[in-house]
């Protein structure tokens, strides 16, 4: 009973009011012979004793911090200052909800309507929403978008195979009712090429992801450029620390920007909550999916934000809705807004510099090493491909278990081509002195 | 009382930190690739701690206030549950390390599978989905994969009731299906009559939250279920409401083959200001197959050699798919975990009774002042309508923005839209009962104002940072971002 505060008098007094004369008389609805099951689970224990069994299970396991590490693919061990995780713990930003009555979340809205400002001011789009669950389901949500927009003229979509592998999964698990055709990642090895040559006037949405899933940085602007000769939109998956020193999409033509935001602040926490970011250009406005905040004012003129454009959602249009999206990644939101705000205009491109510096530090140590080969034929942002004189899984294993280091991401399993493949990222939270003891590590498997 | 933007304050070439300069030798970036500038903001760590401070102190909490905001269970959020979520042997961990790296953050994983299993009565549970709302999508694609996988094409309606959320009817047009609206009887629950004569052969499913929208718990519901089997459909339970039902009823001994939970709502995770959530989706036995993943499982035969359990991801074997990237919103799910173990079988069935003592009670003391339309015993909720036939022109609306001034959240609005100007009102039991009588006290004062002052209400609020905010202006001028940007066709 630990947060319910009632007294037996006060339940008494209650019951007597409501004209019951015990609790259970308030489930009579209920048939009897379900009611009140015994569940077969511990009794509660103490907060102390919680906590102590949790932290337990946190023991078991390694994190970064006690771990040197360059896994990345997807989520990364970026810094995050301190100030992002206090202002999340201010409770009237924690345990609020969806800002639905605005005379009393001024905070979240503004909050969420700076947020959008800095996604556009990043991606170099007229606009952006107030968030989604992943990157991955942003993604998806950009195909929704296109085929609403190309009002189900175009039922085909191409997605590079440099897209990270589970957001193509999750792109499919959405659409798997719509009637849809998914080409371009098959075999996800397709190159630059094969992929564009996929896109044709049937096309309603061809997204790439920049850096791609290697770290790479492809031709950005000739894909777009393919897309919109077929009247394709072009959908770019970015990550957004790029974003701080690479040239925005939004400046080469994209017509949607979506991507993963954990690592602007975010832990890595096994997973989520992280943050899917969603941006695209003005005229698609009224299709896009999420909660949208704008700028108005009250009746004294006053400046204030309120949740608009709402007949798109669900809670307003039901089965018209663009999207059956409600409550999304609101505190994650403010996470990045609180982080792209302490970094600035200034500490992001610091950020971006000290990826693009370590990681090519990274690359040069490890290409000297006999057995060990960099793929170079693209530039590369914060990871890079190496191809491993032995399987992944062995070089991790001594890496882990000789110098308590977390080797890269074996590619071998989304791309089976990609035989003793690891993908390797660093961030500004390694040290060179760390480089170089990897480098020393993969030395010693070679021998 | 407003608050610049952050854009709007700081200075050029300031800077909110230091980052250490390269201790490796730089490398060339083409200057083709890079951008000319970064229109982020010029501020301090001061400037940020305080705007963001001064943003935070315009909002209601639930840390500040009663938050009655029907459907969203807006209870106490413990602060241990943060604690736990931030400890860095869960914060830290990278979700493709080695399971043999993570065992701890699988073993939580498995065991909140397992406590959900126990507290629904289902066979399996997935955490992937993130929300309630990807919850639902998730239980009408596994559905749909269900009769697919039968060679059953024909099914393609989903039945849902008048009353329900709106995020029903849109997740299943996501889903490629059509919907059937079913109207609800006088008592506020499902009309049975109409049911049977949509069950037929091309009937998916029905979605139906129990109790519904009205606090009403459907006390036809062994008949609703039997009439949507027998005609070969499944039965979707929206899990919003499940704070009633812990440890009192288990929606699958009813007979639900599929339902979501909402850990942001019935286990006191933060709502964060919207999210994030974590709607974990549970089945029985035959829909398990289809579930998405990964999931957690025991490795076999570990235990038997009297080891300590071993964890690993598992892909069930004619899974729907992948709802999100990795495994679910972790970080919720170790708070909700933290809040079961606190509780127990013995906490959590307090909890749902509680919940519904704390409605009656409301419902009890509001009934002489508020019109109930549905007057009977209710569950965690209940709703009123927000109109008074001797006050003409007081809406619903009034009402809640007037509640403001007396330093409460006002119930939700206009729903469901079965009720004429719906208030739908749900305390949680982590409400006083001092706090309860504060909010009657004000409402039937509120009553009072409507017909003597009712501009006191027509202008409401008159206390907040900003007064009513006009909305069509917003939508009209459309101002979604402050900096200018205009992206060339």
């Amino acid at each position: 009973m630990s947060y319910i505060p009632h007294t037996a008098d006060d339940i008494q007094a209650m019951l007597e009011t409501i004209g019951l004369a015990d609790v259970e008389e308030l489930f009579t609805a209920i048939p009897e012979a379900f009611r009140f099951p015994t569940l077969d689970l511990p009794e509660g224990l103490s907060q102390m004793e919680t906590s102590q069994a949790i932290e337990y299970l946190s023991e078991a396991n390694l994190p970064a911090g006690k771990m040197i590490t360059f896994l990345g693919a997807g989520a990364y061990n970026h810094y995050s200052p301190a100030v992002v995780n206090q202002v999340l713990l201010r409770g009237e930003f924690l345990t609020a909800y969806t800002p639905y009555q605005p005379e009393i979340s001024q905070g979240t809205l503004q909050a969420i309507f700076e947020y959008q400002s800095m996604i556009c001011a990043l991606t170099a789009m007229e606009v952006a929403n107030a968030s989604h669950y992943d990157g991955a389901t942003a993604l998806a949500e950009a195909v929704i978008l296109a085929l609403n927009a190309a009002r189900d003229d175009r039922k085909k979509v191409v997605l590079s195979g440099v897209i990270h592998p589970e957001y193509r999964e999750v792109v499919r698990t959405y659409t798997q009712g719509m009637g849809l055709t998914i080409e371009g990642d098959e075999p996800a090895s397709a190159d630059l090429n094969t992929f564009i040559d996929a896109i044709d006037d049937q096309t309603a949405l061809a997204a790439i992801q920049y850096p791609n899933f290697f770290g790479q940085i492809d031709d950005i602007a000739r894909f777009i450029q393919a897309a919109h000769a077929h009247g394709a939109l072009a959908c770019i998956v970015a990550d957004p620390i790029a974003l701080g020193l690479l040239k925005p999409p939004g400046a080469m033509g994209a017509d949607i920007v979506v991507g993963e935001g954990q690592g602007l602040g975010i832990p890595m926490s096994f997973g989520g909550p992280y943050l899917g970011f969603f941006a695209t250009r003005q005229k698609y406005v009224r299709k896009m999916a999420g909660r949208l905040v704008g700028e108005t004012t009250d009746a004294q003129g006053q400046t204030g934000y309120v949740l608009t454009l709402s007949t798109r959602e669900q809670h307003i249009r039901r089965e018209k809705a663009t999207s059956n999206i409600c409550t999304n990644q609101g505190l994650m939101a403010l996470a990045a807004a609180v982080y792209l705000s302490v970094m600035g205009k200034h500490g992001l491109r610091k950020v971006a510099e000290l990826c693009y510096h370590k990681s090519h530090y990274a690359a040069d140590v490890i290409d000297r090493l006999d057995g060990y080969n960099i793929d170079r034929h693209k530039p590369f942002f914060k990871e890079f491909v190496v191809q491993c004189p032995r399987p992944v899984a062995e070089i991790n294993r001594y890496l882990l278990e000789t110098y308590g280091i977390i080797g890269g991401y074996d590619l071998e399993s989304p791309y089976p081509d990609r035989k003793n493949q690891m993908l390797i990222a660093v961030t500004e939270m390694n040290t060179r002195e760390e480089i170089d003891l990897l480098a020393q590590a993969l030395n010693e498997v070679e021998q | 009382m407003t608050e610049p933007l952050i854009y709007d304050l700081g200075s050029p070439g300031r800077a909110g930190i230091k980052m250490p300069d390269p201790d490796v030798p730089l490398a060339d970036l083409p200057a083709d690739l890079a951008r000319d500038d970064l229109d982020l903001p010029e501020v301090s760590e001061v400037d940020v701690v305080r705007h963001y401070t001064r943003l935070s102190i315009l909002n209601h909490s639930i840390d500040k206030g009663f938050y009655p905001l029907g459907s969203c269970t807006m209870k106490y959020n413990p602060r241990l549950n943060e604690d736990m979520a931030r400890l860095p042997g869960l914060a830290a961990v990278h979700p493709y390390q080695d399971p043999e790296t993570a065992q701890g953050a699988l073993e939580l994983m498995y065991e909140t599978q397992e406590w959900l299993k126990e507290i629904g009565g289902f066979a399996g549970v997935s955490l992937q989905p993130s929300a309630g709302a990807q919850g639902e999508f998730t239980g009408i694609l596994i559905m749909r994969a269900y009769h697919r996988d039968r060679g059953d094409t024909r099914r393609t309606r989903i039945l849902i009731p008048d009353s329900a959320h709106g995020t029903n009817p849109a997740s299943t047009t996501m889903s490629g299906l059509e919907v059937i609206e079913i109207p609800s009887d006088a008592r506020g629950n499902v009309d049975l009559e109409s049911l049977r004569a949509h069950c037929d052969d091309t009937v998916v499913g029905l979605m139906i939250t129990n109790p519904n929208t009205l606090g009403l718990f459907e006390d036809q519901i062994v008949p609703i279920i039997e009439l949507v089997h027998n005609c070969g459909g499944l039965v979707y339970g929206d899990g919003a409401n499940l704070n009633a039902l812990m440890g009192i009823v288990r929606p699958g001994d009813l007979g639900f083959d599929v339902m979501h939970y909402n850990l942001h709502k019935t286990f006191s995770t933060p709502h964060g200001g919207g999210g994030p959530g974590s709607g974990p989706v549970g089945v029985a036995e035959h829909l398990a197959p289809y579930l998405p993943g990964p999931l957690v499982d025991i490795v076999e035969g570990a235990e038997s050699e009297g080891e300590m359990p071993r964890y690993q991801l598992v892909m069930p074997a004619r899974s729907i798919g992948r709802m999100k990237a990795f495994y679910g919103n972790f970080g919720v799910i170790v708070r909700a975990y933290t809040y079961m173990m606190v509780n127990g079988s013995d906490g959590l069935r307090r909890v749902s009774e509680m919940a519904v003592l704390n409605a009656n009670y409301l419902r009890a003391r509001l009934r002489n002042t508020y019109h109930v339309p549905y007057d009977r015993v209710n569950m965690h909720e209940f709703v009123i309508e927000g109109r008074f036939a001797d006050a003409p022109g007081i809406h619903a609306l009034d009402i809640s923005k007037r509640l403001m001034d007396y330093g409460m959240h006002p119930p939700t609005n206009y729903f469901p839209l079965i009720v004429h100007e719906a208030l739908m009102i749900e305390p949680t039991e982590t409400e006083s009962k001092e706090s309860l009588d504060a909010f009657c006290n004000a409402m039937v004062s509120i009553a009072r104002e409507a017909r003597e002052q009712p501009e006191l209400l027509r202008d409401a609020p008159h206390s907040t940072p900003v007064g009513r905010l006009d909305e069509v202006r917003a939508a009209r001028q459309l101002s979604l971002c402050c900096r200018p940007i205009a992206n060339p066709d």
